[in-house]
């Protein structure tokens, strides 16, 4: 305070004229006009860059020369087989009425109808599984009806199905349309005759919606997962097919005892080569054409170091694995005891290692696969409606997929012998009691199988 | 003279494929032949097994700011064989920080002492003979010069070694590489396929008068380490061992919980 006395500012301090001012720029600004500040915000919080209704339509008054009053006047219309008038509001421009048909009357269409002849029934038309009664009674339904099937099969005096009736009705007109016809050329482009209705697949179409239509949603969801194996088998299958081709040129290299003289690996190769630029050019997912492919490449460079090729090897041994298990893999060797890189690379110690990588992944994969079976079982156990419960479940299963792994390896840490002999009979023991099925309560059987006190 | 009925020649027609590719699509390797005395065999390998890596003295009293260790950064075989049978030569890649830095070693042993202070990466590119390989081959090593136990005392006496084991792998052979090698030990020379025979091997020049480029008694040689695949092989078996037992069992869990399903399957 004394400090401002010095310097000669102004001991009240500025803010307030300028708490004034701002303020009503932010009122400015807000503008809610009637409508509440959020619902504002929502169309972004600004006015409206284009006005959405064209405000010069809104109050426009009719020109004012014209006189127009309003009367209420008789009425006919074209639509009516009768002569009934009716009346109602007419809008008279200068004493003058409108003139035309009923406003409405350009609506009623109907459907052209093919009327057969009794001659032409008798010539062209009979059926066995029809009368001439019935065919006429149909007729006479569709023209009323205006060829609207699911009407006329609850009005038909018969007990007929509407596929059945559109069969026949199709069928006849089609028939009339080609006996009537001058030449078939003629009739060629007409709809009737050039799609045809076909009953049994209509049938069985329709029968295959209503099964869609009545499918419970735990049908839905085995559908989908039958699906999705089904487009993973059909995709692997690809993949081999493709595979095949550079798989067929490989072997005869690899061999190291190709004892055949120069003649036959040369006759075998050449077409094999052939086929193998193309075969290249598909993906190939399968862990046995990257292998093949990396040992090929690997040739090429006519030199390497031992532990590129290892590296490359694993790369390609991994490749259908993601990144999570790579690290798993990793997690494990280090558990066992193992150099994630050897420290030295012979090719005996590296192929050793290639296995033991190869190896972890199917132990992977396996624990994976035993989860989801046990997560099938207890949804199985839980009854249809397991959507909520079920979700739940994997969720805890995922926790405990990472959980149960930890007590897994602890057990690999140990020096190899009796001891880890020991610890897996031991495993093997609440193993078998948590097979036994029990409650509801399947998910938590996993920690009780994996417990600390067990190993 | 070289048996021409015995060995086997790649195909004429193979155009000659100088870059790796991932996807290959030839699975046949070798390139088109001229001259009669690059007879490739294929479908063997020939792998030379080196050792690389540095030792650093520290200087002690003698050390300056700028040059407190002595370095040797080297390529040697990995039981002390002379690699100058399949290496042509050795060019070292220094900081450069260092004069001149590329260094050219054209005879063994392959190695190169400075003086420094720092540590870096070293790049090492081993050019070998023509008939072995046209390709060099890069290695790469970090030089260490301090030890990894930052507290304890550095001596003059001791040297901080780092080595790093690997394997040199040729795929292309030439005869006459191989018969040059054929009873080489720095060589571990492969089975070769039935058929095929090598000339024998003829030595060019008189052994007394060769530089000895052996590292068996090499001044640094007492520092050497020791690979044993042994050890290695051992711990890998054993790994196996316990993962294969620990497969059958979840093989033997997942066949039982099919069966329990199959139980409580709906219809």
């Amino acid at each position: 305070m004394d400090a401002k006395d010095i310097l000669g500012l102004p001991k009240t301090p500025l803010p307030i004229p300028q708490e004034k001012k701002s303020r009503p720029q932010k009122d400015s600004q807000r503008k809610p006009d009637g409508i509440s500040r959020e619902v504002y915000a929502l169309t972004g919080g600004v006015a409206p860059l284009m006005p959405s209704i064209d405000v010069s339509q809104l109050k426009r008054r009719p020109p004012s020369d014209e006189k127009i009053t309003w009367q209420w006047l008789p009425f006919t219309s074209s639509a009516r087989k009768d002569d009934l008038q009716l009346y109602h509001w007419v809008r008279v421009v200068n004493g003058v009425p409108p003139t035309g048909d009923y406003s409405f009357a350009k609506y009623n269409k109907s459907v052209d109808v093919i009327r057969y002849t009794d001659e032409e029934y008798e010539k062209y038309l009979t059926d066995p599984k029809w009368t001439k009664e019935e065919t006429d009674q149909l007729f006479d339904l569709c023209e009323r009806f205006d060829l609207r099937f699911i009407i006329i099969a609850d009005r038909f005096p018969t007990h007929r199905t509407v596929e059945e009736l559109k069969d026949r009705y199709y069928s006849v007109s089609r028939a009339i349309l080609v006996a009537r016809a001058p030449s078939p050329g003629e009739v060629a482009g007409h709809p009737l005759v050039k799609e045809p209705y076909n009953v049994t697949q209509e049938t069985e179409r329709k029968r295959a919606l209503s099964m869609v239509l009545s499918q419970t949603k735990h049908q839905e969801r085995k559908d989908a997962e039958v699906l999705a194996e089904a487009k993973r088998i059909a995709e692997s299958r690809m993949a081999a097919r493709a595979t095949e081709e550079p798989d067929l040129p490989v072997p005869s290299d690899v061999g190291p005892e190709s004892a055949e003289g120069a003649v036959g690996p040369g006759d075998t190769i050449s077409p094999a080569n052939v086929q193998a630029p193309a075969a290249a050019i598909a993906p190939s997912t399968s862990v046995i054409a990257d292998n093949a492919s990396t040992l090929a490449s690997l040739r090429m460079l006519r030199v390497y170091l031992r532990t590129y090729a290892l590296e490359q090897m694993v790369q390609a041994a991994s490749s259908s694995a993601g990144l999570r298990t790579i690290k798993r893999v990793e997690q494990t060797l280090q558990d066992l005891g193992v150099n994630l890189k050897p420290k030295v690379p012979t090719k005996a110690v590296c192929a050793e290692h290639l296995e033991l990588r190869k190896e972890i992944l199917t132990l992977l994969n396996l624990q994976k696969q035993l989860q989801y079976k046990e997560a099938e079982g207890s949804s199985f156990r839980d009854g249809s409606y397991g959507d909520m419960p079920g979700t739940a479940k994997r969720s805890q299963r995922a926790a405990d997929q990472d959980r149960t792994f930890v007590p897994d390896t602890i057990s690999f840490g140990v020096i190899p012998g009796d001891r880890v002999v020991k610890r897996e009979q031991k495993r093997k023991g609440p193993g078998r009691t948590s097979e036994t099925p029990s409650s509801p309560a399947g998910a938590h059987k996993r920690p009780r199988k994996m417990k600390a006190s067990d190993l | 003279m070289i048996d021409t009925s015995l060995s086997k020649k790649k195909d004429p027609d193979q155009p000659e494929i100088s870059l790796p590719t991932l996807k290959s699509q030839r699975t046949k390797m070798g390139k088109s032949e001229d001259s009669e005395k690059k007879k490739k065999i294929k479908d063997v390998e020939i792998s030379v097994p080196i050792v690389y890596g540095n030792a650093a003295f520290w200087l002690g009293k003698k050390a300056s700011e700028y040059q407190s260790h002595r370095w040797t950064v080297y390529v040697r075989g990995a039981t002390n064989e002379d690699l100058s049978v399949v290496v042509k030569r050795a060019v070292f890649q220094l900081h450069s920080s260092f004069n001149n830095p590329t260094r050219v070693v054209e005879s063994a042993p392959f190695e190169l002492s400075e003086s420094g202070w720092g540590e870096f990466e070293i790049a090492i590119t081993l050019f070998f003979h023509n008939d072995v390989c046209e390709k060099p081959l890069n290695l790469y090593h970090h030089l260490k010069l301090y030890p990894e136990d930052e507290s304890g005392p550095m001596s003059t006496k001791k040297p901080v070694v780092v080595e790093s084991y690997d394997e040199v792998v040729f795929t292309e052979l030439s005869e006459s590489f191989l018969a040059r090698v054929q009873n080489h030990p720095a060589v571990t020379f492969p089975r070769l396929p039935a058929g095929v025979t090598l000339p024998p091997s003829v030595s060019t020049e008189d052994e007394s008068k060769k530089k000895r480029g052996d590292t068996k008694d090499h001044p640094l040689s007492q520092w050497f380490l020791n690979f044993s695949e042994a050890d290695e092989l051992l711990q890998l078996a054993a790994a196996r061992q316990q993962v294969q037992a620990h497969i059958a069992k979840l093989r033997r869990q997942i066949s039982l919980t099919d069966g329990q399903n199959q139980q409580f399957k709906p219809l």
